[in-house]
């Protein structure tokens, strides 16, 4: 059976068990739609927030990310995963005491302020329309790769399907689907890693695999294997340090404390039966998180070992050392086809060299060599690219792809709800017109899908950077915004209303004018008003890693305003003591 | 419940997630950044150790304290009878 036709069976029997499932578990009330009743076993729902939180950039990008980064992509790594113990620690066990619907809403009645409850609607839907961005991207390559497709057909195909999936359910139908979505997506990622583990080394397990000795009875083990073909060719040493200290430090900090104060990650805790569940759900979320993270560094390592060997096929320098163009495997044409992957003869040998231009020097230029002709290698086909240069069978490859397309639709479904939540129940419910029901409530909640889904499919046309860059953003703005506001909201009972908004508006502009002049003002380039480079930063300090200093802007501006106004009412402070306790949580409750 | 027994539920709390949070910095920032030039000297397998604990080991730790932390608050809740009904 051809590819392409596998492919469009496995994903389509995919979709179909998604709809099934969503359909089976439409929303009945706001209860259900907002937090599934608050009725998902801890472990159920640790997978749930799984596939939430595993993304396109997760499943796609990052181990493209790392292939290519080597030893610096484990910023993403202990980011995307570190966040969970202060998820479990500082803050989900007591949302959940708390027990109301979103956010916005604990912001707002800790800090007695509808002007703090705005603000973090304003910070929550910013982070996660850059976020979405990210996913919409990574939908655009999976279609335009799996359907043959230009890549902005892809986006609008991928944006369809989203719509379509997202006004389904409710918290209920997407929590059932979500976890369907995380045995798809765990299964489409290890089942290739384990074949490619056991081809290069003979060990079926990715994880110990990575630091095994090759198979091929050398003896040498695949990371110093890996580094010397690197430094042959140019290029850095795989295991090297090649980001400065201060980004790799502030960089995994601001991803850690993103991911703790992102909304819909946090929105998963306010689902679960009891302050206990909280606890443990973060645990059993980070479980099923850690066993694609800790196979991803495999899948990179030796993605990036297969790309070299295909296309070094001898000794570097020997004028039969590169592969003929013409004998190129049918993976480099189908990714020719999407512009993802750009090969151009400079030397008119017709053999394809790829290597560093710094890093090899003149030495190019003795073997007739004249510059890198893999002039576009987009990290983010890597995973996709991995089983077919593998060699893999075609089933394989097309779980691949449904693998792919579940992480983004689960993640992409999970951050509208949170986005038409806050609009919905913050704004509209909460502020502009409290006197609306229940089913207006929803119909306003899909409007704002659709227009989520608009601005961020002409986002994900036109991006600011690679899939999991753009996601990074995301995660400075969180940061910076509303994971201190929480976390101040529980652990201090000084921190007043004045002091909170000043602290969230004081962060999160302190981090979009840090990203804006750098990227662009909302993004688009050309409004940059420094070059994106390391000699313009303060300090050295990449715009994404800025999120951990805003954060830091945020808890100093808030304790100077609040040491200068008005203390917090008695009422609020016996609040802060009652969410401190487990004892005494009850159902969610409306006002 | 007395304020003094919720005062002291509170403090042992904040001194737990402490002892947790050192941990969580040591393994990640600590061995996977600052210390990893030093420790990747130390191989274990393939892996040069400060590259292992940043992609792998750093991971499994942060597993494991959530749980073991998840264990000790239930404790703690007993002990100061604050659990839910």
């Amino acid at each position: 059976m051809s590819l392409t036709v596998m492919t469009y069976l496995v994903v389509g029997a995919t979709f179909a068990l998604y709809i099934y499932i969503a359909i089976k578990s439409t929303a009945k009330d706001t209860s259900d739609f907002y937090v599934a009743s608050k009725g998902v076993h801890p472990v159920l729902n640790g997978m749930a927030t799984g596939a939430d939180w595993m993304s396109a950039a997760s499943f796609i990008s990052m181990a493209g990310l790392i292939a290519f980064l080597g030893y610096d992509a484990s910023v993403y790594l202990m980011g995307w995963t570190g966040g969970y113990c202060l998820l479990a620690m500082l803050l989900a066990p007591y949302l959940r005491k708390f027990g109301k619907f979103t956010v916005s809403e604990f912001i707002g009645e800790r800090y007695y302020s509808l002007t703090a409850r705005m603000v973090a609607v304003l910070c929550l839907v910013t982070a996660s329309i850059t976020y979405v961005i990210g996913q919409m991207k990574g939908i655009g390559v999976v279609f335009s790769r799996s359907l043959h497709v230009d890549f902005k057909t892809g986006i609008v195909i991928g944006m369809i399907i989203v719509f379509i999936y997202a006004v389904f359910g409710g918290m209920k139908g997407v929590t059932n689907t979500q976890i369907a979505q995380y045995c798809v997506l765990i299964f489409a990622y290890t089942v290739p890693a384990v074949f490619i583990a056991l081809q290069l080394t003979g060990m079926p397990i990715p994880q110990f695999g990575l630091g095994s000795t090759m198979a091929d009875g050398s003896g040498v083990h695949l990371l110093a294997k890996l580094d010397t073909i690197l430094v042959d060719l140019g290029f850095a040493e795989y295991t090297a340090q090649k980001m400065s200290t201060t980004n790799m430090l502030f960089l995994t900090m601001s991803l850690m404390i993103g991911t703790a104060g992102l909304p819909h990650v946090i929105m998963r805790f306010f689902t679960v039966p009891k302050v206990k569940d909280a606890r443990a759900s973060a645990g059993w979320a980070l479980v099923f998180i850690a066993l694609l993270y800790t196979t991803a560094p495999a899948v990179g390592a030796m993605a990036r070992m297969n790309l070299m060997d295909t296309i070094q096929i001898g000794e570097v320098g020997s004028p039969t050392g590169n592969l003929k163009y013409a004998d190129r495997p049918e993976w480099f044409k189908s990714w020719e086809e999407t512009k993802l992957l750009i090969f151009e003869d400079k030397n008119g040998d017709g053999r394809i060299q790829y290597y560093d231009e710094k890093g090899m020097g003149d030495k190019a230029a003795s073997f007739g060599w004249k510059g890198n002709e893999m002039i576009k290698v987009d990290r983010d086909i890597m995973v996709l690219a991995n089983p077919e240069i593998a060699g893999l069978p075609n089933w394989v490859i097309a779980l691949v792809t449904a693998g792919g397309i579940a992480a983004a639709l689960s993640t992409a479904a999970g951050l509208l709800l949170a986005i038409a939540t806050a609009v919905s129940h913050d704004v509209l419910k909460g502020w502009l017109m409290p006197n609306i029901n229940d089913k207006q409530e929803l119909m306003y909640s899909r409007i704002a899908i659709a227009g989520a889904i608009i601005i961020a499919g002409y986002l994900g046309m036109n991006p600011p950077g690679f899939a999991a860059q753009v996601v990074a953003l995301a995660f400075g703005l969180a940061a910076a915004s509303i994971f201190p506001a929480i976390m101040m909201g529980i652990f201090s009972k000084k921190i007043n209303n004045r002091g909170a908004v000043a602290g969230m508006l004081a962060g999160l502009g302190s981090t979009l004018l840090y990203i804006f002049i750098y990227k662009g003002w909302f993004f688009f380039p050309e409004t940059r008003m420094l070059a994106d480079i390391e000699a313009n930063h303060l300090f050295g300090i990449k715009p994404q890693a800025f999120g951990f200093v805003g954060a830091c802007i945020n808890f100093i501006v808030a304790y100077i305003v609040s040491g200068m106004t008005a203390p917090v009412p008695q009422r609020i402070q016996d609040l802060i003591e009652d969410i401190r306790v487990p004892k005494g949580s009850g159902k969610a409750v409306d006002h | 419940m007395s304020d003094n027994s919720r005062k002291e539920y509170w403090r042992r709390n904040v001194k737990l997630i402490t002892i947790c949070m050192v941990i969580w910095f040591v393994v990640s920032f600590g061995f996977g950044i600052i210390l990893v030039h030093p420790l990747n000297a130390i191989s274990i397998g393939g892996y040069k150790l400060g590259f292992w604990f940043a992609q792998q080991g750093s991971m499994y730790v942060f597993v494991a304290l959530i749980f073991v932390y998840s264990k000790l608050i239930g404790n703690l809740d007993k002990e100061f009878d604050v659990e839910e009904d």
